[in-house]
């Protein structure tokens, strides 16, 4: 018997023990009916191969491992970064759990959503009942300032027009006449939760400045930092870099506060989050920077409108990135970048130097959401490795198109290549074929590592698997730091598991490196 | 080991009041039903079974609006009941979030080499586009199916899981299928578990055990040497490793499990499960259809059964046995002799630990009854469960497990939740990951129920030392004490205790 209350043993030595070894090979034998072991272990080889690898390429239609999700997450994310907004995700209820769950588990924290709860009868009838009764039940009982719309895919199909709806709801008084329901269509079968995010984002800009006069104030900022997973360390040091500076800004945005909010025993639904006023007022703002072009293109499209100048940026993390945002943000706000920020600087690329024979040459795979995989492939090469393969399953052929210009700007990046709309299964293969040394993802990369051998550095939402590394910063020079030090212990770690072995290697598992 | 309390009903009445005032009225009318306390039934006491009645409404549409904790019906085909078998491709048909959100979530643990003969912790989907919405997905599901013979030959047959697009758009998944199956002779099985159909999970589960009966079984000739003492372990979803620890009992007390649903199982255990002499249902709600089927056609009985915990596994092991006679009655008895000590052991080691400590529950079809002994077997007491998708039978059932005064919340909004659980502020909340981090900034203890925490088995007397082991260290963790910063409130009774 394993088990003993003693030394209880959970499922990952338990089911090690003889006993259960025995019983499941009994079981494959007598009852599971497996193809023969030789077949099994032919195809997996015929999976590394190169002749696997244009098969694997080659498909039209199957997609298997994507990295994206569908466009309602990424408004559910955009809306919890508004003051007391509640997201409302009109459409079947399923999708509505999912979306908490995956925001839940990649920052261990609550996150709320609500559904219209449409069925059967509501695809035949459209949902409009459910709209004017179910915003009357989230105002009511979640006490929100701003309850902000998008749609599940059922909702998009059947065809039912927000606008309306919430007009209708409104004149049925299930919120008062002058409440804020902002709201935008999010189909999941357009684009992917990055598009969502734009598209909740430009909603809620419209909802507020459209028609409303707009008087610049300059060198004021605005500030839109995209989907971003590790929104909670990112925004949270850009405001400390742009408090140094003593810029006038605006985040139109920010779950930072909401996605990590302290246990004091006290449950908080609503926490921080640009305030309405704020986002009103933003739009006399003289420029919008948008932290991640690819994530925004239909947000910054509505500022150019309005009148604002803007700029966007692939994620600021590494050097050169972080130089051109802060030197863009001095440009707009005439505020000088001080000494203190240039001290910072000159530490990252001190600490770069101390580590650099240690990175010169290494081979990477990205992966992720576009800006991403631009940011990552950039400080890669200023770090002496190579992007050997960067991959974005919600790539576009824009972002095609910049990040190879921005590959062939630097030797490092003169082999690389770029994947855009592929999944990790066909990752799986370049892995195989293009061996690289380290792999550049998120939590669903561990089966690439599993399978691959290549060591995976989790940086991208979502990361489930490992805990807290949202909370810190990957932006700025002291984000740099922290990508640059992931990557070493990943180096170091995996150069002492292999040198491990008393008796074999004695040599080279040194004391100091 | 049942423990004799009684739960102060009058309070949770007046939670259920103070709740229902702050909907608007029609909500209010409509949530009414779906709140109760239990209360001794008639029988009690006559009938020993029977504690309480729990009589809620249930089954019925969610409230738009209302933060409702339930999923759909996809979730209930590929989620619970197809997604865990293991050498089967199952494609997310329609857009990319379902599968995504879905993927590799509901630990179905299992043996195998994935992306070559075995699946389970992939994601394979449509990835539907709005050409596909517009002009339809028929042909582009023919050309996956075809993709996947290509890079994946030895899957040993697929399913196409129709997500909410499918159904409104009218594609014809079956038609595919049929084509399919008869190009490759491959089993392919159309499930039509688009999101919007019924209320919850619940339709999903029904729908997909349909399609067993109507794609699956009498398709193929299934050669396979049926035995006396052969079952079928129905509705264990192998979480964390359940059916395994839940199987070596079974092959201990002399039955042979020729089948798991779907936990660690292959088409063919599915196939062959109509030769069983019996199945053991243990999912009641989500796989009861096809046992009253295999029932009506094939004449297998089948039988509930409880392995949380050693009141439970005693009680169903000596239930399973008498089917099928002394000789397997008596190996049980060893059986549950030679178990003993563990159990004494470990409930030695727990119960002036976790005696007396409150626990509230909020699960799915089953475990809101299901565990609610395991908890009493450490001491601990039940204050209020309630399910996210449960229909009227299963109330019926929660009153053989839960005391006079228990809380009853039928598909409870977060707003319900909350509240409930400000005001018993119970020892420890059970239920899923949307539930955990608001329960756990109010202080309170937390384990999740559905993926049980990352941790498991609990099914078997293996699982339940481990599930005495966790229970224990959410409740007696140091960190709870450290809510409150000194400067602002003097500190509480601290309740931590270290790990023997």
């Amino acid at each position: 018997m394993p088990q003993s209350a003693e030394k209880i043993l959970d499922h990952a030595p338990l089911f090690r023990e003889p006993e259960y070894r025995k019983m499941l090979a009994e079981k494959k034998l007598n009852f599971e009916c497996p193809h023969p072991d030789e077949i099994v272990s032919d195809q997996r080889d015929f999976t590394q191969t190169w002749e696997y690898r244009e098969k694997n390429l080659a498909r039209k239609a199957l997609v298997v491992n994507p990295a994206k999700a569908c466009q309602p997450l990424g408004a559910v994310f955009a809306a919890a970064g508004f003051e007391r907004t509640m997201s409302f995700v009109h459409g079947s209820q399923g999708c509505v759990a999912y979306y908490r769950s995956h925001l839940s588990r990649h920052f261990k924290e609550p996150a709320a959503a609500v559904s219209s709860s449409m069925t059967e009868d509501a695809a035949v009838f459209g949902g409009l009942k459910n709209m004017v009764d179910g915003l009357a039940n989230t105002y009511q009982l979640y006490d929100p300032k701003m309850i902000a719309v998008s749609t599940t895919c059922m909702a998009e199909v059947i065809g039912d027009d927000l606008h309306s709806f919430i007009q209708n709801a409104k004149d049925e008084d299930s919120v008062p006449r002058d409440f804020d329901v902002p709201f935008a269509h999010t189909p999941a079968f357009v684009g992917s939760h990055v598009d969502g995010y734009d598209n909740m984002v430009k909603g809620i800009l419209e909802h507020f400045w459209k028609g409303q006069e707009r008087t610049q104030v300059e060198g004021a900022i605005n500030i839109i930092p995209g989907f971003d997973g590790f929104c909670v360390g990112n925004n949270r040091e850009l405001k400390r870099l742009l408090d140094v500076m003593g810029v006038s800004y605006t985040f139109i945005q920010d779950a930072s506060d909401q996605f990590d909010t302290p246990s004091d025993g006290e449950y908080r639904m609503y926490d921080g989050g640009t305030k309405i006023n704020e986002v009103k007022k933003a739009l006399n703002a003289e420029a919008t920077l948008s932290l991640q072009h690819h994530n925004t293109r239909k947000t910054l499209g509505y500022c150019e409108e309005v009148g604002q100048a803007t700029a966007s940026f692939h994620y600021p993390l590494g050097v050169q990135a972080t130089d051109e945002f802060l030197m863009e943000v001095a440009a707009i706000s005439g505020k000088e970048i001080p000494e203190a920020i240039r001290l910072e600087r000159g530490r990252l690329v001190d600490a770069m130097a101390d580590s650099q024979s240690w990175l010169h040459g290494k081979k990477y795979a990205i992966y992720g959401d576009p800006d991403f995989v631009h940011a990552m492939a950039r400080f890669v090469m200023e770090t002496g490795g190579e992007p050997t393969h960067c991959l974005a399953t919600n790539g576009t052929s824009a972002w095609e198109a910049d990040l190879k210009k921005l590959l062939a700007s630097s030797p490092f990046g003169k082999a690389a290549q770029v994947w855009a709309g592929k999944d990790l299964w066909a990752l799986r293969s370049l892995l195989f074929t293009e061996p690289v040394d380290l792999l550049i993802g998120n939590s669903y990369g561990k089966y690439l590592e599993r399978d691959t051998g290549t060591p995976l550095i989790r940086l991208m939402f979502p990361i489930f698997d490992r805990h807290h590394h949202h909370r810190f910063a990957l932006f700025g020079y002291q984000g740099a730091l922290r990508v640059l030090t992931t990557i070493l212990d990943k180096i170091f770690d995996k150069l002492d598991r292999e040198t491990s072995e008393t008796g074999v290697t004695d040599y080279s598992y040194d004391l100091t490196r | 080991m049942s423990r004799e309390y009684e739960n102060d009903g009058a309070l949770h009445a007046k939670l259920i009041e103070e709740v229902l005032s702050h909907y608007p009225d029609k909500a209010a009318k409509r949530r009414k039903k779906h709140l109760n306390v239990a209360k001794s039934g008639n029988e009690a006491g006559g009938e020993s079974e029977v504690l309480s009645e729990c009589d809620v409404k249930s089954n019925i549409k969610s409230i738009p609006g209302v933060m409702t904790i339930r999923g759909c019906a996809y979730a209930g085909s590929k989620g619970v009941v197809w997604g865990p078998v293991k050498d089967m491709v199952h494609i997310s048909h329609g857009p990319v979030g379902c599968g995504q959100y879905s993927w590799s979530q509901r630990r179905n643990y299992y043996v195998g080499t994935t992306g070559v003969d075995t699946f389970g912790t992939m994601q394979f989907t449509s990835d539907f586009q709005e050409k596909d919405i517009v002009f339809g997905g028929d042909k582009k599901l023919e050309q996956i199916i075809d993709e996947i013979e290509v890079l994946f030959p030895l899957n040993n047959g697929i399913t196409v899981q129709s997500e909410c697009p499918i159904g409104l758009i009218g594609d014809d998944t079956e038609a595919v299928s049929r084509k399919k199956t008869k190009e490759y002779d491959k089993t392919i099985v159309p499930v039509r578990c688009e999101g919007f159909r019924g209320v919850s999970q619940s339709l999903g589960h029904h729908i997909a055990n349909d399609a067993i009966r109507d794609w699956v079984f009498d398709k193929k000739d299934v050669k396979f040497e049926a035995g006396p003492y052969d079952v079928n372990v129905i509705g264990d979803y192998n979480i964390g490793g359940d059916a395994w620890a839940s199987r070596i009992l079974l092959e201990e007390i002399g039955l042979r499990v020729v089948g798991n649903w779907s936990g660690d199982a292959t088409l063919a255990e599915i196939e062959r499960a109509p030769k069983a002499k019996l199945n053991l249902i243990h999912c009641y709600r989500s796989m009861n259809y096809i046992c009253r089927h295999m029932e009506e056609k094939y004449g297998v009985a089948w039988m509930e059964y409880n392995f949380f915990g050693p009141s439970q596994i005693e009680a169903s092991l000596r239930n399973i046995a008498k089917h099928f006679g002394p000789e397997i009655e008596e190996k049980t008895e060893k059986v549950i002799a030679k178990y003993r000590p563990l159990v004494d052991t470990v409930i030695a080691k727990y119960l002036s630990r976790l005696e007396g400590n409150t626990v509230m529950l909020y699960v799915g079809g089953l475990r809101p009854r299901h565990v609610v002994t395991a908890y009493e077997d450490l001491g601990m007491v039940i204050v209020g469960t309630g399910y996210e998708f449960a229909h009227s039978d299963d109330y019926q059932r929660t009153g053989h497990y839960v005391k006079n005064g228990t809380l009853i919340y039928d598909d409870v909004t977060g707003y319900e939740l909350e509240k409930f659980i400000e005001g018993i502020r119970p020892n420890l909340v059970g239920s899923g990951i949307k539930e955990k981090y608001p329960v756990q900034k109010m202080g309170i203890p937390f384990r999740q129920m559905h993926s049980w925490d990352y941790s498991g088995p609990y099914h078997g007397y293996d699982g339940f030392a481990i599930f005495a082991r966790d229970v224990d260290l959410a409740i007696n963790n140091p960190v709870w004490d450290l809510f409150h910063a000194p400067w602002k409130r003097s500190r509480g009774d601290e309740r931590a205790m270290a790990a023997e």
